[in-house]
């Protein structure tokens, strides 16, 4: 059954070549097309300002996210406070932005220089450890970064933060980068130059060694590598691309504020990059995606979007602790044993019941938040609801619930079932 | 003088709150190997629900009723989400209390809003226990006190001498031989937890009143008893006792002191030869008193890695 072995050679190369180049692919066109098509369909031929800032968000939490992952991922070590290098590179790159004549595209190298020698400071206490006991002094360093920049109005400017003017510095063959579009594009090249650094950076025996000392760090130390030191190299390369991801969040906004050294930006980039899946390079991309597509899209409708992502975030951890990109994955797999046709009914169970749970879940905490906070929410007719349509409400969420409970169970006999079936054989 | 004294049992009086949810989560880590994130959640909702029942009941109920209640939900969580993950390793679980934490601390806005609560002290205990000189120990202060004292003594007593804590004290470290004896130890698992998180919430009932009952209560406590859990050695009772009376006492003289710190930042500065804002000259010791368990942390960490009282080694 075997084929020559040129044949198979020839046959995967073009294949697999392009496998690997298509999440590549499809980054660059997601920072390149949707601008375009704003630009040609709007009269002024400008992009729509909304669509720049949110793709220069998604940019700068995909490079956070993925230099993240360079811990979580790569090194097994969780992080709660990796917004004191980002924030704390943005800071630095922001004051020096002030005081020398750097290039704007430069920029985000100073940052991450910034980010570097907090990175530093980390490895120092705490590359010894590893686990829960890593968490909670990265906790504590995080913490006390956040309290710092109330504490020290001197250098982290207090509640204005430290600003800056993108076209005060030298220009760029007549770019000033004042303008939201050349600004943009510099965040956009830096973004996919900083995951292409990263992505060589997860490719390397050093990167190798790492995910030695995740895995065992004993029987790393017994072959001769010390896993504090493999740690404390990743700790400060990480360190680094949060700087640069920083930076570029300051090049968006123009301002370090104390918001982007705070525990809610830590608890950000870590939702981001569990929920997209820290076992493969590109979940956190994806991770990232969603998260933006949450803070920004459901943001601008709901106030309930924080518990949206905490649930959402709960039902990641407990049903695919591999994240988005791992649950793909398995998917794929899936379909690779049984065929496309006969897993469809089984899936059509589990998506209706997807469906119907989150239908439920929307309804309810868009009511309980319409009729407690009294918003001018979209929803926030729900609070006005006479009582005979309030009782059929509450009936459909219960039976839209219910609902949700049966074809999950439906769609998992279905593909216990077809296991069995597929075992027997 | 006088004035050291009060802030010394003011001090104390914080770090013995503090211990009460130090020792829930010590309890819940060694037992269960899980750093309960949403453990200051759990004090959070005793809070908020001591200071609804005590409107409703009176605060003698709400002392009773609101930790039952926390153990339950505790109770529940264990039971029907922690133990699933808890096979994928310690950090899938810590992630899951992670969203835990936010998820009950958004549903917490959800059901009593976002203003912060009025948090009543009940009348007898309200006003001065004794004066030294000029400065004033509140009647209240030394309530907390003996309900911590109270409450730990309690907990000791039943480790130490009841047969469930017997069997409690011998889960934590053989586990298996334990359930070969005939013992059910996820039973056990989910007591312990659904205890600390009554301890947690018996915490908040009674913090509320000296507290600002409000949604980001949780966060401000929290970062802070981890803080003491790591720097007293994760898994030590002792460890964490001595860490939060530490924290406690320190922070309590850091706010009330007026010890200017500009002078000495613009001396060390000056010497290094760097000039400096004039907003560091006006620096004092209670503006970064928030700073100062994050500081003792970090030296705690360069100097001793496992904390005061931990025993586990570097890679653990």
């Amino acid at each position: 059954m075997r084929e020559p072995l040129a044949n198979t050679v020839t046959a995967r190369c073009p294949s697999a070549r392009w496998r690997a180049c298509a999440p590549w692919l499809a980054l660059v066109a997601l920072f390149v097309v949707p601008p375009l098509v704003s630009a040609l369909a709007s009269r002024g031929a400008a992009p729509q300002g909304w669509l720049l800032a949110s793709l220069a968000q998604a940019a700068t939490m995909i490079v956070f996210a993925l230099s993240y992952n360079l811990l979580l991922g790569e090194t097994g070590l969780l992080s709660f406070g990796h917004a004191a290098p980002a924030g704390l590179g943005a800071f630095v790159a922001a004051h020096l932005f002030n005081r020398y004549a750097i290039a704007l595209p430069l920029l985000p190298l100073a940052g991450g220089i910034g980010g570097a020698a907090f990175g530093v400071l980390t490895a120092l206490v705490a590359a010894r450890r590893s686990g829960t006991a890593f968490a909670m002094i990265t906790l504590g360093l995080g913490e006390l970064v956040a309290a710092a920049a109330w504490a020290l109005p001197g250098w982290f400017g207090g509640e204005a933060g430290v600003g800056i003017d993108r076209a005060s510095g030298p220009a760029w063959a007549g770019w000033t980068f004042g303008p939201d579009r050349e600004a943009y594009c510099v965040i956009a090249a830096w973004c996919i130059v900083a995951s292409a650094a990263m992505f060589v950076l997860s490719r390397t025996p050093f990167a190798r060694l790492a995910n030695a000392v995740r895995d065992n760090p004993v029987r790393a130390a017994a072959l001769g590598v010390a896993p504090a030191r493999a740690r404390a190299a990743m700790i400060v390369w990480s360190a680094a691309f949060a700087g640069v991801a920083g930076t570029l969040a300051l090049v968006n906004v123009e301002l370090a504020a104390a918001e982007s050294v705070a525990m809610m930006r830590s608890a950000a980039v870590l939702i981001a990059t569990v929920t997209g899946g820290a076992a493969s390079f590109f979940g956190p991309v994806l991770g990232a995606l969603v998260w933006v597509a949450f803070s920004v899209g459901v943001a601008s409708v709901s106030r309930a979007w924080m518990l949206y992502v905490g649930l959402f975030f709960i039902v990641v951890v407990l049903a695919a602790p591999d994240g988005l990109a791992g649950f793909a994955a398995r998917q794929r797999a899936w379909i690779a044993r049984h065929g496309w046709r006969r897993g469809a009914r089984a899936w059509a169970s589990g998506a209706f019941a997807a469906a119907c749970g989150t239908l439920a879940l929307v309804l309810a905490a868009q009511w309980a938040y319409a009729v407690r906070l009294r918003d001018t929410d979209p929803a926030a007719w729900l609070a006005a609801l006479t009582p005979g349509a309030a009782r059929r409400l509450a009936a459909s969420i219960v039976v839209l619930a219910a609902l949700a409970v049966s074809f999950t169970y439906r769609a998992r006999r279905r593909m216990r079932a077809l296991d069995a079936k597929d075992n027997e054989r | 003088m006088q004035a050291i004294a009060i802030d010394a049992l003011n001090g104390i009086s914080f770090g013995l709150l503090l211990f009460m949810l130090s020792a829930g989560l010590t309890l819940i880590f060694s037992m269960l190997g899980v750093l309960n994130f949403a453990h200051a959640s759990f004090y959070m909702l005793g809070a908020y629900l001591g200071v609804t029942l005590a409107a409703t009941l009176g605060f003698g109920w709400a002392l009773a009723l609101a930790p039952l209640v926390a153990g339950l939900a505790g109770a529940w969580f264990e039971r029907t989400l922690l133990r699933r993950v808890r096979p994928g390793g310690p950090l899938n679980a810590l992630l899951l209390t992670f969203g835990a934490a936010y998820a009950i601390g958004e549903l917490v806005k959800l059901a009593w809003g976002l203003q912060p609560l009025a948090a009543p002290m009940p009348a007898v205990l309200d006003g001065p226990l004794f004066a030294l000189g000029g400065a004033v120990f509140s009647r209240y202060r030394a309530f907390t006190m003996a309900v911590a004292v109270a409450m730990l003594g309690a907990l000791w007593a039943v480790l130490r001498v009841s047969k469930t804590g017997l069997i409690v004290r011998a889960a934590l470290t053989h586990a298996q031989a334990v359930e070969a004896l005939g013992h059910d130890v996820p039973r056990v698992q989910t007591l312990v937890f659904a205890l600390g998180t009554a301890l947690a919430a018996l915490a908040g009932v009674v913090a509320a009143p000296l507290a600002v009952v409000e949604p980001a209560m949780a966060e401000s406590v929290g970062s802070i008893v981890f803080v003491v859990v790591v720097t007293g050695g994760l898994g030590s009772l002792a460890g964490a006792f001595v860490a939060s009376l530490a924290v406690g006492c320190l922070q309590t003289f850091a706010v009330a002191s007026d010890v200017p710190l500009g002078a000495f930042v613009a001396s060390l500065a000056a010497r290094g030869g760097v000039a400096l804002s004039p907003a560091w000259g006006t620096l004092t010791l209670a503006q970064i008193a928030p700073l100062l368990p994050y500081l003792l942390l970090v030296a705690m960490l360069a100097v001793r890695p496992r904390g005061l009282f931990g025993q586990r080694g570097d890679d653990a």
